[in-house]
């Protein structure tokens, strides 16, 4: 690493320097907080940094530096749709308009934002060929719930109390089965078929009067479109259950399929995939949800209601009391949703059904290019959508290099690695998602410094096991993490200086 | 390696017994599977296990498995090492990374269980 | 790429798409050049009036941010980043997890902070499950002090679990109106059939009082349940911690800590609790560990808590976090450092001080007797009516609180309003004249003698 490189750099609280500070906002009159109760009084003050602006401003600006990001390089994490998050979105979110509007200002106060946010819903019905959208869950687990949720009170409104499972495939992401949980239901997994998509009568012998809902993933987690979903959808219905398409793999089926056409009851949609929201070094988010007529009147309240004079309110408390509740305070992550609502009139119509394209075929290609290097496995050689799985299994056999080293060797490369043993049911998986954004030349780095790593993992394992080499620092020590663990720095009592004044 | 002396479940439990006593723990073979372990969750002494029920968990940086009772019983002692040193059931699973001691109340449970052949067989078979 | 994949079409790669599953075509509007989308979302944002003097609080506040702060927020390296699943490469975020969860645990006084939930409501319900799950007990009491929202999205949470909730009153008069009724919550603690898991009072309420936190947490504790405090971080400058008074877990909305309002989100959800509870904490966790040259480093850590191991047995669904919030809100605190938030908290409560006095001058008296920090309801006659009026007058004169819980009557025609340290003197001004040349002209105010205080 060059002397320039990024450094590692010391916590913001050894930074700290008592008395040393930026003067931010005027200093209050000194009786201000004589009329609180002394029990209520914080008796020894926060042991909060004490920085000025310019030791604050280098340490962030020097701590950003030993991340990846997209801004940075490619990122092919597998599920979650590392796309380019296109800079009108930072501007238009940081609109005062729209920035500084208070959440529980009345609604003729918010009438852009209000209308911007029912615009948003009739775009996403119909992306999703779905009737009706929320646009409250914070992120994708979150509409997850809101789904699942709605689902339960769908059969509980009915009468039908006796459904209390969910069948989810064995590929299913964690957070299906932890949803399911949540909402007080029970999850039967479902083994995937030979050909590592939906075994139907695996379904089939599990669906009966006991069946809430089935969670499936489409696209699933393998990057393979279900094909069989409408028999399976057939055969859900015909119990009496609900459907549920996780809508993780949205970005493959733009244009091409729309769940709510093809039978789907329920999906979430996540915004900082599909719809190039920022990711923001693991959130926010956003997972609105989308849903057909049997599910509309179980919405998460406020739902936003445009009157007939075309002005734009917010439903009143308990106004309908169909409705599950609330999923969380005030309207949604109304900035993330600015920002999808950019992206979604950037692209329009004809927009949206190429980034389907162009990301389908950046999977495929790059799949074919490390399919005819014959150094990694291809579980599932036949077309993918907008991802696929590679294999590090033969290469670990014959070289003891596992999954896990090529993708610490790959940071060496300046490459963030693909999602790695995910899903659960492949050996030494990694799944890689290109996105639409990305260069021919680009994927064709990627594929060559992977397929440089296998010949590497023959010729010099050693360098390979025990890479990173050229990152900010080496492999962790996960394990004594874990067991002994430190999750916060102490300051030493009397750091503070009391206040000058 | 299995101890010839232990019995075993064919989730990767063994037990030994010793009078009314019974000892249980987790096989280097499910310690290898599972890496670093990190931490284990046990029940209090008092408390009772039923056999192939779960007891417990252990957590590894990774993953996460159940702990499932050979035999049924009231547990007698907990391995209290294991809190602070949880590394103990990969360095030494049979020995002093054992678990729990439950006092045995049905000494024919054991019959049931894999002998050190079956379980070598068993995990032979992957 | 076509050629390479010896495809004629596109379409071929979609073959595998059923015919009768395929999709009707999108009737969208066309795609839209950068300078016309501009030009529509800046006429977007133009229809919201942010102009107006506003003195709403009610869970979301509006503070100084220093401009250093958004600078770091548009860093691509922030927030063009993932979840830091590779250490290596995302020391950044990580150590900036790190320290949030550091700089949070001192304002809340307790051990562990996760790295950030939805919104200060998700936390507040993800608290009470943990209660649930650390004491095998199925009930949850919460003040009907606590903000609506938090309250309904418990609801909805604990409903989902199977678990109850039971709101606990408030004192209906005397020196302790509005504030949580400790001998209704000692009655409740006392029903040994359905014994209570957890008990979760607000500080500051939303009402704005000062809640008795130790005296709860006290009863909390005697009957065998844990104390949960919904606190407000900024107020913690000058207010007592729960870990001082003896809650096991904090939960809030951090969006004061430098968060813009943006119409409700994205917020940051603050949970924090002892290290007792640590495993029955959701979310995620930063820890800091070293790397194998020994060099101090930062890790995701107690992952086998979470749903992409535990699946179904996990403590939460959650898979994200809000971590670019919960850099704002650390960027927001190095810059202010101690004694700057100490002067927010405090300049806050000033202002709120000339705005009680000035609200006062002109016959509009506090709905309650208690202590308060920089926010308080006041008794309006047809506040409404009022309230709209003020707003056709530039004053956004807080919050309606018969519209917003219209489940509690004796809210009814009071308004809620706060001050900040960026209240200003002449909006206080502006608020009292006009609210008193409405009042002067209102015929409705005679009308209301006898509305239950």
């Amino acid at each position: 690493m060059s002397a320039s490189g990024p450094r590692l750099q010391p916590s913001l609280f050894e930074l700290s320097k008592p008395g040393r500070h930026s003067d931010k906002v005027p200093h209050p009159p000194k009786d201000a907080l004589d009329r609180l109760p002394p029990e209520h009084r914080r008796q020894q003050p926060p042991g909060l940094p004490e920085v000025n602006e310019p030791d604050a401003v280098r340490h962030y600006v020097n701590l950003s530096q030993l991340n990846h990001a997209v801004d940075t390089g490619f990122y092919p994490l597998g599920s979650c749709t590392m796309k380019w998050n296109p800079k009108v979105n930072e501007w238009a979110a940081r609109l005062p308009g729209f920035a500084q509007l208070h959440p529980m200002a009345p609604d003729d106060v918010a009438q852009g934002t209000l209308q911007l946010l029912w615009e948003l819903e009739q775009i996403l019905i119909e992306v999703s060929g779905m009737r009706a959208v929320t646009l409250q869950p914070a992120a994708g687990a979150h509409g997850e719930l809101t789904g699942i949720l709605m689902i339960r009170e769908y059969h509980r409104a009915r009468g039908d109390t006796g459904r209390t499972d969910v069948l989810v495939p064995d590929s299913a992401h964690g957070t299906n089965p932890a949803t399911a949980t949540m909402a007080g239901l029970k999850t039967i997994s479902i083994k995937a078929a030979a050909d590592g998509g939906i075994d139907l009568d695996g379904f089939r012998a599990a669906l009966g009067p006991q069946t809430a809902a089935v969670m499936i993933t489409n696209p699933s987690t393998l990057g393979i479109f279900e094909s069989r979903i409408g028999e399976l959808l057939e055969a859900v219905h015909a119990v009496g259950a609900l459907a549920y398409m996780d809508g993780a793999n949205l970005n493959a089926i733009l244009g091409r399929f729309k769940p709510g056409e093809a039978g789907f009851d329920v999906m979430h949609i996540n915004t900082h995939k599909t719809f190039s929201t920022p990711h923001g070094g693991g959130g926010p988010g956003a997972g609105p949800v989308a849903v057909n007529e049997k599910l509309e009147a179980f919405l998460p309240a406020p739902r936003v209601i445009r009157e007939p004079d075309g002005r734009f309110r917010l439903e009143r408390v308990g106004e309908r009391p169909t409705s599950i509740g609330r999923m969380r305070s005030f309207v949604g992550s109304t900035g993330v949703l600015v920002r999808a609502y950019a992206y979604l009139r950037t692209h329009g119509a004809s927009g949206l059904a190429e980034i389907t394209d162009d990301a389908v075929l950046a999977a495929n290609y790059l799949k074919d290019r490390l399919a005819d290097s014959g150094v990694f496995d291809i579980p599932f050689p036949g077309v993918c959508k907008h991802e696929f799985i590679a294999s590090a299994s033969s290469i670990k056999k014959q070289t003891g290099v596992r999954t896990l080293d090529i993708a610490k060797r790959l940071l060496d490369h300046g490459f963030h690695a693909p999602t790695v043993y995910f899903p659960l049911t492949v050996d030494e998986a990694m799944l890689i998602e290109p996105t639409e954004t990305e260069s021919i030349e680009t994927l064709d780095a990627f594929a060559d410094a992977l397929i440089e790593i296998a010949r590497e993992a023959h010729s010099d394992p050693e360098t390979v096991k025990t890479a990173p080499h050229t990152a900010p620092v080496r492999r962790l020590d996960e394990a004594g993490a874990a067991r002994n663990p430190n999750l916060r720095w102490r300051p030493a009592v009397g750091d503070w200086t009391p206040c000058p004044d | 390696m299995v101890p010839g002396d232990l019995r075993y479940t064919k989730d990767h439990e063994w037990v030994r017994v010793e009078g009314d006593t019974a000892t249980i723990g987790v096989t280097d073979f499910a310690a290898g599977q599972l890496g670093d372990v990190v931490f284990v969750d046990l029940p209090a002494a008092g408390k009772t296990v039923e056999q192939f029920a779960t007891f417990g968990v252990v957590e590894s940086v990774k993953a996460v498995s159940d702990l499932y009772a050979p035999v049924s019983g009231e547990v007698v002692e907990v391995n209290s090492e294991l809190a602070g040193n949880p590394e103990l059931v990969n360095s030494d699973p049979f020995g002093a990374g054992w678990m729990i001691k439950v006092r045995l109340g049905d000494a024919g449970q054991v019959d049931g269980l894999l002998d050190p052949a079956g379980y070598e067989q068993l995990t032979a078979e992957g | 790429m076509l050629d390479a994949l010896g495809l004629e079409s596109v379409d071929d790669l979609f073959a595998d798409i059923p015919a009768p599953l395929r999709a009707s075509p999108l009737r969208l509007d066309p795609p839209e050049p950068e300078q016309q989308l501009m030009a529509r979302l800046s006429g977007l944002a133009a229809r919201n009036r942010v102009e107006l003097a506003s003195f709403l609080g009610a869970g979301a506040y509006r503070h100084f941010s220093p401009p250093m702060v958004d600078q770091i927020l548009l860093r691509g390296e922030w927030y063009t980043a993932y979840t830091p699943y590779q250490p290596e490469v995302s020391q950044g975020t990580l150590q900036s997890i790190y320290e949030y969860e550091s700089l949070i645990a001192e304002l809340v006084g307790m051990d562990v902070v996760s790295a950030s939930h939805y919104d200060g409501a998700a936390a507040t319900a993800e608290a009470a499950l943990m209660t649930c799950r650390a004491t095998g007990r199925g009930r949850v009491l919460v003040s009907r002090a606590v903000h609506p929202h938090y309250r309904a999205v418990l609801r909805t949470y604990v409903d989902g679990a199977g678990l109850d909730v039971d709101d606990i009153p408030l004192v209906a008069d005397g020196a302790k109106a509005g504030t949580t009724d400790l001998e209704a919550l000692e009655r409740m603690l006392a029903d040994d059939a359905r014994p209570t898991a957890g008990v979760i009072l607000a500080q500051p309420s939303f009402y704005g009082l000062l809640e008795p936190m130790a005296a709860a947490a006290q009863l909390a504790h005697a009957a065998g349940a844990l104390f949960v405090a919904v606190v407000e971080p900024v107020s913690l400058a000058v207010l007592a911690p729960p870990g001082v008074y003896g809650a096991d877990i904090a939960a809030g909305e951090g969006q004061a800590l430098g968060i813009p309002p943006q119409y409700g989100g994205p917020y940051l959800g603050i949970l924090a609790c002892n290290d007792s509870l640590v495993r029955q904490l959701p979310g995620r966790l930063v820890g800091m560990t070293t790397d194998t040259d020994g060099k101090r480093a930062y890790v995701m850590t107690l992952q086998a808590r979470e749903q992409h191991i535990r699946r179904e047995k996990a403590a939460s669904n959650i898979c994200t976090n809000q971590t670019l919030l919960a850099l704002a809100a650390s960027v927001w605190l190095a810059a202010l450092g101690p004694h700057g938030l100490h002067d927010v908290a405090a300049l806050g409560a000033a202002r709120a001080t000339e705005l009680e006095a000035a609200l006062a001058e002109v016959g509009v008296a506090r709905v309650h007797p208690g202590a308060y920090l920089n926010e308080f309801a006041v008794r309006v006659p047809n506040a409404g009516a009022v309230h709209r009026e003020l707003l056709a007058r530039g004053v956004l004169a807080g919050l309606v609180l018969g519209e917003a819980v219209p489940d509690e009557p004796s809210m009814a025609d009071s308004l809620l309003v706060c001050a900040t340290e960026i209240t200003t003197s002449d909006e206080i001004l502006l608020f009292s004249r006009e609210l008193a040349g409405i009042l002067a002209t209102s015929p409705a105010s005679g009308t209301l003698v006898g509305v239950p205080a």
